[in-house]
């Protein structure tokens, strides 16, 4: 039993508080006080449901050399995560039932977030031949998705939402024309064309987008089941606009927005600093004014964080040879914490709500509210600021482009199912 | 002036300065003993991370003449791909007391990495797209000893813009002398934009009464499919006898090379009285000895 006195509670529905919240066998007992054998002093602090990340790359199996399940979920929940989904794309790809089996086991073993993994869409994400999502499904595949890849042949993704309806499960897209991206490495636009970088036109998401949405149409009109496409980390204007288009037009679509889209903007890569090197790349203020607006007026239903560990030694080469990724599992909610509602006015509870409701209806899964008889998956913030400490990450990717920065509404305590997995103490 | 980099941040004073040394570097090289002891003690390192003959002899016939002990570090992607990062690369040479590098490579950017991992000079010798300083500083000193000066000038660059850290690096440069640059190309081969210079597909726009025309090599191995067709790049945008009339009667010619003959630039022309080309390669070891001087002499070890 745990007692946290005086907080203050937060979710999609909106701010209450403070209360005394009683937690006791995994569920939320009381909020109106108790006793118990841990009593914790909330004043000042928020209490949230805990959250749900939809695309993090934990490397694990292959590249544990970059981060695996334990250095991952522990950065999950250090980040407030109770709820992870992973990127298949890993070595080999997760597109077995076995695959997907093992890793649930072992991250039950590990006791930290839950893990939710993602499988591939197709056989070793080669985009041809479907992998097998009834069973990947009964393993407990979250999501199918071919991720960094981009679906090159509509027929597979049309094949692919079309056995995917009936099972419910969303197929998520990296949506990337990459005949128009070719090489590009940052944003194109006039900086891309000083800076001497080859870049990725903006076009390259809005076109993809927009065969991407047509292809979910013809599924539509092939299926009695709904296909639910997932668009992920969206970066473009344009990109927001043909899924607010989409949204209207009654598609049954979602989307996502990464931390970094929404805090960064390519200007980051005047330095050359491939730290900033990013698929989709960072762009420009107006396309972050979009994701805003698109956060704000439901377009878009979570933040995402695309955590992408690399080694050090990778990202340090130059930026056509380093990987594309940005870690953020720790830091994604103080981020936008900080940035977009203490910075900006951005309404804490959609901001929450992002981070929680969003990405559960993404995934099917009920919203976690506040309230007594809730399960108790919940995130303590403490408002106090901190500055981003890279070297005290979690994650063996100890380097972050937000080092330094200082940041309030820091994890204090994650709980999942009423187990405490993070306290700072 | 720490680094060579770019010309971000440059005065007209400080390029002036350069060219000045320059000058006096040329004289040195008309002497029968090309040899100065001023950076006697001091090590430069080139290292080429991209294969480059010229620009790198060029470099290390520079340092020499001044007396600098020279380290050539040959770094082929292959060897690269064994292992060692180009960070622990430079450390290595830092290790070993080399108090300048000379960058050259495949990627915009890594001069300026470089420059932050290391306490010694980086000079940038071409990076990717991005920038060629010392070519460009030669290129503006050849344009000088033709021209006289630069105030008000017309420069017309031709050919592959988009590709070109050479065309990037005088956009930068030549207007901080005064001149007027304009750079033609295909459209799909020109950048959106480019500051410091006027981007135009009409090549004869860009030699309407030019003042000098320099022409850049068609860089086939930086593009992908389909950018333009070779046939009719020749036949629309090749420099010829015919073309150059526009441009002043007497406006010289110049290519920073390597240079595909009879693509880019009529092959007779190439060899014409009007063509500054031999005379770019002869002040490039000039400058580059003025940039080491600038660089080096007087600063803290």
């Amino acid at each position: 039993m745990i007692l946290i006195k005086n907080v203050k509670l937060v979710d999609a529905r909106g701010e209450r508080g403070p209360l005394d919240v009683l937690i006791g066998g995994g569920r939320i007992l009381s909020l109106e006080g108790g006793e118990a054998p841990l009593v914790l002093d909330g004043t000042g602090k928020l209490l949230a449901p805990g959250f749900l990340d939809l695309h993090a790359h934990l490397r694990e199996p292959g590249e544990e050399v970059k981060e695996d399940l334990a250095t991952g979920l522990l950065a999950a929940v250090r980040g407030g995560y109770t709820d992870l989904v992973s990127m298949p794309n890993t070595k080999p790809p997760v597109d077995t039932e076995e695959a997907v089996l093992a890793l649930k086991e072992k991250a039950r073993h590990l006791g930290l977030a839950r893990l939710h993994p993602g499988a591939a869409l197709t056989l070793g994400q080669e985009g041809k031949t479907l992998s097998p999502a009834g069973p990947l499904k009964e393993a407990g595949a979250a999501l199918l998705t071919d991720d960094g890849r981009t679906n090159e042949d509509a027929g597979v993704l049309a094949a692919g939402l079309l056995q995917a309806a009936p099972l419910g499960l969303p197929v998520a897209v990296h949506a990337e024309d990459a005949s128009l991206r070719r090489n590009g490495v940052m944003n194109d636009g006039p900086l891309a064309h000083r800076l001497g970088l080859p870049g990725n036109p903006p076009e390259a998401e809005a076109a993809r987008i927009a065969r991407d949405l047509e292809v979910l149409r013809y599924a539509l009109r092939r299926s009695k089941a709904r296909p639910h496409l997932h668009i992920q980390h969206l970066s473009t204007k344009r990109g927001v606009e043909l899924v607010r288009e989409a949204k209207r037009a009654g598609l049954p679509v979602t989307a996502e927005a990464t931390p970094h889209h929404l805090t960064l903007t390519e200007e980051a890569l005047r330095g050359f600093d491939p730290l900033f090197k990013v698929a989709p790349p960072l762009r420009t203020e107006e396309d972050q004014e979009a994701l805003l607006e698109g956060l704000l007026d439901g377009t878009l239903d979570a933040i995402a964080t695309d955590h992408a560990p690399h080694t050090l030694a990778e990202k340090e080469w130059d930026l056509l040879r380093a990987p594309f990724g940005i870690p953020s599992l720790e830091i994604a909610f103080p981020l936008l914490y900080t940035e977009l509602h203490l910075r900006r006015g951005f309404p804490l509870p959609r901001l929450v709500e992002l981070f929680t409701d969003g990405p559960r209806r993404v995934l099917g899964l009920a919203p976690l509210h506040l309230e007594e008889g809730a399960e108790a998956s919940l995130v303590l913030l403490d408002p106090k600021e901190a500055p981003v400490d890279p070297s005290r990450f979690a994650s063996k990717a100890r380097y972050s482009p937000w080092a330094g920065w200082v940041l309030a509404g820091w994890p204090a305590l994650t709980l999942v199912e009423g187990r405490v997995v993070h306290r700072v103490e | 002036m720490r680094h060579l980099l770019d010309f971000q941040g440059w005065t007209k004073q400080e390029v002036e300065s350069l060219l000045d040394t320059a000058k006096v570097m040329r004289e040195v090289l008309e002497r029968p003993i090309k040899k100065v002891p001023a950076l006697q003690g001091f090590a430069v390192a080139t290292v080429f991370f991209e294969p480059s003959t010229r620009t790198r002899t060029s470099f290390e016939l520079a340092a020499r003449r001044m007396s600098a002990d020279v380290v050539s570090f040959a770094a082929q992607t292959s060897s690269l791909q064994k292992g060692e990062s180009y960070k622990d690369t430079l450390l290595t040479l830092e290790a070993m007391g080399v108090d300048a590098y000379v960058i050259r490579a495949d990627a915009a950017g890594v001069p300026h990495q470089a420059a932050r991992w290391v306490k010694g000079v980086v000079i940038n010798g071409g990076d990717g797209q991005r920038a060629h300083p010392t070519q460009a500083l030669l290129d503006a000193y050849t344009l000088l000893e033709a021209l006289g000066s630069l105030e008000g000038r017309k420069i017309a660059i031709v050919g592959d813009i988009l590709h070109s850290r050479v065309a990037r690096s005088n956009a930068e440069l030549l207007p901080l002398l005064g001149a007027e640059v304009f750079c033609a190309g295909p459209p799909s081969l020109l950048p959106q934009s480019l500051p410091g210079a006027r981007l135009t597909p009409n090549l004869e726009e860009a030699l309407e009464g030019a003042d000098a025309v320099m022409v850049l090599r068609l860089q086939r191995e930086r593009m992908e499919g389909g950018l333009i067709h070779l046939e009719d790049y020749i036949a629309r945008y090749q420099v010829t006898e015919k073309r150059l009339a526009r441009a002043k009667p007497t406006a010289p010619l110049l290519h920073p090379g390597p240079m595909n003959r009879d693509v880019e630039l009529a092959g007779t022309l190439a060899d014409s009285s009007r063509s500054l080309i031999t005379q770019q390669v002869q002040n490039g070891v000039a400058v580059r000895m003025a940039v080491l001087y600038h660089l080096l002499v007087g600063r803290e070890r």
